[in-house]
């Protein structure tokens, strides 16, 4: 059994909040200038413009990438060797999220769904555990807007539907969606499992690297296509028209219902903010 | 496509010039407002109060910024999504407001409210709040201070950068999604 203390979960969530907000991932850097490169009109060349303006500044100024530095939510593996010393693991979390978005100025987005009042700390943080062999504990946070996650949907659709079921829905939900997320997104997608299990797997399919390729082929030829035909609704960057609709696609897929065909589509700005840190 | 400057607070001459997509450095001071406040402000009016800022010629900015850091006068700062706001728009158009500036779709009845009262919806680019904050030179809260990142802030803009999304003409900037090229159709 390998113990460590809380205050060292603290300190390494406060630290992934903040750089999350201020430190675009360079994948996603990368895939701005591509598209750029790929754009003809002035408007999608001006917003990629923009937008890499502002990756750089955040950096210089420490002020985050944007206003809506996002709900925390995160995806924890703990290992079955390990133990927490002086406070449970959900807690350490959620005390990170408090003094990192204190401490990195950054804004408070959790409130009451009701009376709306504001939680004043962005606690608490939305986690996902999973047990795992070994010792380590592998934490993945992401800064989620409300905007995109505004733009997505879960749907159960009928398995006689399949695959061409599963491709429209997709696309009119990007096409419907229009300017509203921040286009350029990236379409996370969480096939099967159950109602609540399907965007689990669209939001952690999320955390996966733009320039990657999908393991299975089935999927990463599903990824292909998909990304290729949101491209031709030619929505654009910020809505103003072009080639650049989606950065990305990605797929995730569990079993499900012999009755069911679950399907979530789980959409993220273009300021995809998340990182991983292994403890 | 043209460009303007423009300064606050804006007139009805200023608004019939400007054509969707044409870009507007906007300079003077605008108002901060997102959903929570919209609903207080509306609240306001239906009990006949006076509101925390004179709406004549105003602009109407929807965002929540992040907090400001040390020897910055606000975070970043840039558009929320604009359709949450469409409840309460023509009712602020109705009393003067002559823009708001966000991101996103806005439904019939704004739209139909930017031709009657000559007011404009202007975009920013989301996801660029840093840029953006860069233009703001001071910001203060003036109302609604219980509602954090949600309160009233009146903001001293130069040169903020905008695109006229919907004019006062019916003219609209944003394209429609090629449904049939995508294989929808």
């Amino acid at each position: 059994m390998r113990t460590i203390d809380a205050s060292q979960i603290i300190d390494t969530v406060a630290r992934m909040c903040i750089d999350s907000n201020r430190y675009l991932p360079t994948d996603v850097r990368d895939s701005f200038a591509r598209s750029a490169a790929r754009e003809e009109s002035p408007a999608a060349r001006e917003v990629f413009r923009q937008l890499t303006e502002n990756y750089e500044l955040a950096e210089q100024t420490g002020l985050p990438l944007c206003q809506d530095t996002g709900l925390a939510v995160f995806f924890v593996d703990v290992g079955k060797e390990l133990r927490v010393a002086g406070m449970n693991i959900r807690e350490a979390i959620n005390e990170g999220v408090r003094k990192g978005y204190a401490e990195g100025f950054l804004r408070k987005s959790a409130c009451d769904p009701l009376t709306r009042a504001n939680t004043r700390d962005n606690t608490p943080a939305v986690i996902h555990f999973d047990i795992v062999p070994g010792d380590r504990l592998k934490i993945a946070f992401m800064a989620k807007g409300g905007g995109s996650e505004n733009m997505s949907r879960v749907t159960m659709l009928a398995p006689a539907q399949g695959w061409p079921g599963i491709r429209k829905f997709v696309l009119e939900r990007v096409a419907e969606a229009g300017p509203n997320p921040c286009p350029p997104t990236i379409v996370g997608i969480g096939i099967g499992g159950t109602f609540d299990y399907a965007p689990i797997l669209a939001k952690k399919a999320l955390l996966r690297k733009l320039d990657d390729v999908n393991p299975d082929p089935k999927l990463a030829a599903m990824e292909t296509e998909l990304l290729e035909a949101l491209n031709k609704l030619g929505i654009g960057p910020m809505g103003l028209g072009g080639k650049t609709t989606c950065l990305g696609v990605k797929i995730a897929m569990s079993p499900c219902h012999i009755a069911s065909l679950p399907l979530a589509v789980n959409i993220q700005c273009h300021s995809s903010r998340h990182r991983e840190v292994e403890l | 496509m043209a460009e303007h400057a423009l300064q606050t607070p804006l007139n009805d001459a200023d608004m019939l010039k400007l054509r969707a997509g044409d870009v507007v450095r906007l300079t003077g001071t605008i108002y901060t407002a997102r959903d929570a406040a919209h609903k207080r402000l509306c609240d306001l009016l239906d009990k006949g109060e006076p509101l925390p800022f004179d709406l004549q010629g105003s602009v109407i900015y929807y965002v929540g910024p992040s907090p400001a850091p040390p020897g910055r006068p606000i975070g970043a700062a840039g558009p929320t999504t604009s359709y949450r706001m469409d409840t309460y728009a023509p009712r602020l158009h109705a009393l003067g407001c002559k823009a708001s500036v966000g991101k996103g779709k806005r439904g019939d009845a704004v739209k139909q409210a930017l031709a009657d009262h000559k007011a404009v919806y202007f975009g920013a680019t989301g996801g660029a709040g840093a840029l953006l904050s860069k233009c703001i030179t001071a910001a203060k809260v003036i109302a609604f201070d219980d509602l954090g990142p949600e309160a009233i802030r009146e903001l001293t803009v130069e040169d903020f950068p905008l695109l006229v999304i919907n004019d006062c003409h019916g003219g609209e900037l944003y394209v429609q999604p090629d449904r049939a090229a995508a294989g929808l159709e």
